[in-house]
């Protein structure tokens, strides 16, 4: 049985992306086992066996594989769908770059992990992050109905001629990946007029378009061909905007709103109280929750705070963080992931969004807040003492640029 | 044997060519490219693309074979070609494979036969992506993987793989006062591993390009045996061989004329032996010494005769005690439990 009219069930963020792979009917699909994500596979391979999506099912010898057999059926012209989680998406890295630079569109889900060792199942940033500088377009969704919404517009925006780059859309392992969702499902009608067929064009490899893709180059080309990229990931603005604006005519609905969650209409971030906000917290993934509460909590207490969720990573909104933070006192990042032995000891998303802000007249003080790993819960608590450090900070010249989160041996 | 399994068998044999004057004229495989003079590598090429033809995608993996045919602007590849990562060919071949199954069959594209080939060296077959080979041989897509074996990791400049035979030097094995043969392991044995542990293979093979007519089909009869086919061709490598290129196929020849190369198909559970092989198995021509073939190629001068008679010992081997020669290193059932 097929789903027809608009409809909503209850699904966990690995299953709404698969449902969603089904509504864009992909054609070849690649799987690995690796916790949380898999069950995004064990769901495609339920849909294939019950007759709802039409689909090659591979099962690789490893992640390497996995993302060899996508990219090759990519560059033939089937839509993929792929995914992985921590030391799997590491162990894949040599066809995962590629992937980028032969400007193969497929989308992938990284249940976000922590990397070994020693082992950790639960959510870290850094898996998905490795690839935040060879061209990837990098999504962060905190929903199970963003999980589908955005796995759908990432077919839409990848394939786009102007673009031509993979998505990886990231959710917070645990969190996002096993907890369940009302989702709302389109009318698969109108999911055929949001997403025309995925079509190469002159680079599609077949015998009636005889190509040779990704010869050797060296000094000669290569610079320019890095180039090309570059313009497609900075045409990626545009087109997110595009398919943002597309989704919303075509479904009713702002990408990621329900019943329930109304959100302003920016496809890059997600900003909560922050017009008068002196205190605005930053993070990626499901740290938006505790965090929404802690800042209620907090302005009963007549502390100003708010919250800027970064949604897409690549390309990065540094305009849209420039707009939302140029007014803030003190600007508080929280990383799900760290860089050791980067400036000042911060984590990835806070030299980011310290970057964009360096062109300001005046600046907001940057903080770095380092925590959740392994998939350790950040509290409302924690977040509340974020926010209390960032009001100690606003008041004093800034003595201190990184805190561990709820760290052993290290009081913050 | 069922009727239907007849029927697959005739269609392998249908297209078989008698004579290398039947041989398509037009090639698929043409200028452009920069291998060494006497490549054997770049023959075995070109054989694939002139006998698969128009309707074929090739996907090559890292090695020489990518680097030196597909510089920008001057690929050698008439037929659509893509690359693919060092360790990548059996995901590679799945990946393009299952593609075109999808858009066939869900009306996206034409539905026609298009052959999938992908080859990989030795370095990137049986060492890096062996594991991927295998995967990709337990599906039932229809997909060849044709592994031109060098014998070296030659596109870095000649080092050490599982696949350098006994003893020959490369820089990873080079002699020295204290040790003379620094290559100790025995060639890895890639077709019997192949069709020992793959049921859905149907077609495998050795092949030599110093055989054009036997090697045309063998990749012909992999393209139509239908599922997943491998092919492991020996290839002479001047550069990493050590040789003058003008005895390229005489090397060619010589591989085969000693028994260190037997050439033999795996068809649906038979060996068929080839060329001088099939004679020296029945026993009607008598193997050359090994050391013919040793002492032609620099990758051997420092042998001395225990060298040299613990190569024949290993090759007389393969000939005399294995039960099925050349193939198998399996004695018979008693002798294994003595
Ligand atoms: C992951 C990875 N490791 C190492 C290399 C370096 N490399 C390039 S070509 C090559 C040789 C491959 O040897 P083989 O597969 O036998 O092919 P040949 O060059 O001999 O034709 C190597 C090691 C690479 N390209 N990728
Ligand atoms: S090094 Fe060997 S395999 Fe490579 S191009 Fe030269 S002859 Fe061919
Ligand atoms: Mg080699």
């Amino acid at each position: 049985m097929t789903q027809v009219a608009e409809k909503e069930i209850l699904l966990n963020g690995t299953q709404a992306v698969a449902y969603a792979a089904m509504y864009a009917d992909v054609d070849v699909t690649a799987a690995y086992p690796i916790r949380p994500y898999t069950e995004v596979m064990d769901t495609i391979s339920k849909l294939i066996a019950d007759g709802q999506l039409d689909a090659e099912f591979i099962i690789a010898e490893g992640e390497h594989g996995q993302f060899e057999i996508v990219k090759h059926a990519s560059l033939v012209g089937a839509r993929t769908l792929v995914g992985t989680s921590g030391v799997g998406w590491l162990y894949a890295m040599e066809a995962i770059v590629v992937t980028a630079t032969d400007r193969a569109p497929v989308v992938a889900v990284i249940g976000n992990r922590a990397l070994d060792d020693p082992g950790a199942y639960g959510v870290e940033h850094n898996d998905a992050l490795m690839v935040r500088d060879v061209g990837w377009l990098l999504v962060w969704v905190d929903t199970a109905q963003e999980a589908f919404d955005t796995a759908l517009l990432a077919y839409r925006i990848g394939e786009d001629p102007r673009v031509l780059i993979p998505v990886g859309v990231s959710m917070d392992g645990g969190f996002l990946t096993h907890s369940e969702q009302i989702v709302r499902l389109p009318d698969r009608e109108l999911v055929k007029s949001f997403l025309p067929p995925y079509d190469r064009g002159k680079l599609r490899v077949h015998p009636d378009n005889p190509i040779s893709v990704a010869p050797q180059v060296n000094e000669d080309w290569v610079t320019e061909i890095r180039r090309q990229h570059d313009e497609g990931m900075e045409r990626a603005r545009e087109v997110i905007k595009e398919a943002y604006e597309s989704f919303k005519k075509t479904f009713g609905r702002y990408p990621g709103t329900t019943r329930d969650i109304t959100m302003p209409e920016n496809p890059f971030v997600e900003p909560y109280m922050v017009e008068d906000a002196d205190v605005i917290l930053v993070g990626m993934g499901t740290v938006s929750k505790p965090m929404k509460v802690a800042i209620k909590n907090m302005r009963e207490k007549g502390v100003k705070a708010g919250m800027l969720r970064i949604r897409w990573f690549r390309p990065f909104p540094a305009e849209d963080v420039m707009k939302y933070l140029a007014n803030a006192k003190v600007v508080c990042v929280v990383d799900r992931d760290y860089s050791l032995g980067s400036p000042f000891r911060g984590g990835v998303v806070y030299h980011e969004v310290r970057s964009s802000l360096y062109d300001l007249d005046e600046r907001p003080k940057v903080l770095s807040f380092i925590g959740g790993l392994g998939g350790r819960e950040i509290t409302i608590q924690d977040v509340e003492k974020i926010i209390k450090i960032g009001v100690e900070q606003r008041d004093t010249p800034l003595t201190r640029h990184t805190y561990w989160v709820n760290v052993r041996g290290d009081p913050w | 044997m069922t009727e239907n399994e007849l029927e697959k068998e005739e269609r392998m044999y249908k297209s078989i060519i008698k004579t290398i004057k039947q041989a398509p004229l037009e090639e698929f495989y043409t200028s452009g490219h920069r291998t060494c003079q006497g490549c054997e590598s770049a023959l075995l090429m070109r054989y694939l693309a002139k006998i698969s033809g128009e309707r074929t995608i090739v996907v090559g993996a890292t090695g020489c074979m990518y680097v030196a045919n597909t510089t920008y602007y001057t690929t050698s590849w008439v037929v659509p070609w893509v690359h693919t990562q060092l360790g990548g060919s059996g995901g590679a071949a799945l990946g393009t494979a299952a593609a075109l199954r999808a858009l066939m069959r869900k009306g996206k594209i034409k539905e026609e036969p298009i052959n999938v080939i992908v080859f990989c060296g030795d370095l990137g077959c049986a060492d890096m992506g062996l594991s991927g080979v295998s995967n990709a041989m337990t599906y039932d897509y229809n997909l060849l993987i044709i592994l031109y074996d060098n014998e070296s990791s030659a596109n870095t400049d000649i080092q050490e793989t599982s696949m350098t035979p006994y003893g020959a030097q490369t820089s990873f094995s080079r002699p020295g006062t204290a040790r003379r043969i620094m290559k100790r392991r025995w060639k890895k044995n890639v077709v019997p591993m192949i069709i020992a542990g793959h049921r859905n293979v149907r077609y495998a093979a050795t092949t030599s390009p110093a055989y054009p007519l036997d090697t045309l089909n063998k990749i012909k009869k992999a393209l139509s045996a239908g599922g997943p086919t491998f092919i492991h061709s020996l290839d002479p490598c001047p550069k990493g061989w050590d040789y003058d290129p003008m005895y390229s196929h005489e090397l060619g020849t010589l591989a085969v004329e000693t028994g260190i190369w037997p050439l033999y198909e795996y068809i649906d559970g038979k060996i068929v032996y080839n060329e001088p092989t099939k004679g020296i198995v029945e026993g009607r021509i008598k193997r050359k010494p090994v050391r013919e073939y040793l002492e032609k190629q620099g990758r051997f001068s420092h042998f001395v005769e225990e060298d040299y008679d613990y190569f024949q010992k290993m090759v007389d081997e393969m000939y005399e005690k294995w039960e099925i020669p050349g193939v198998m290193p399996i004695r018979s059932v008693e002798l294994a439990r003595k």
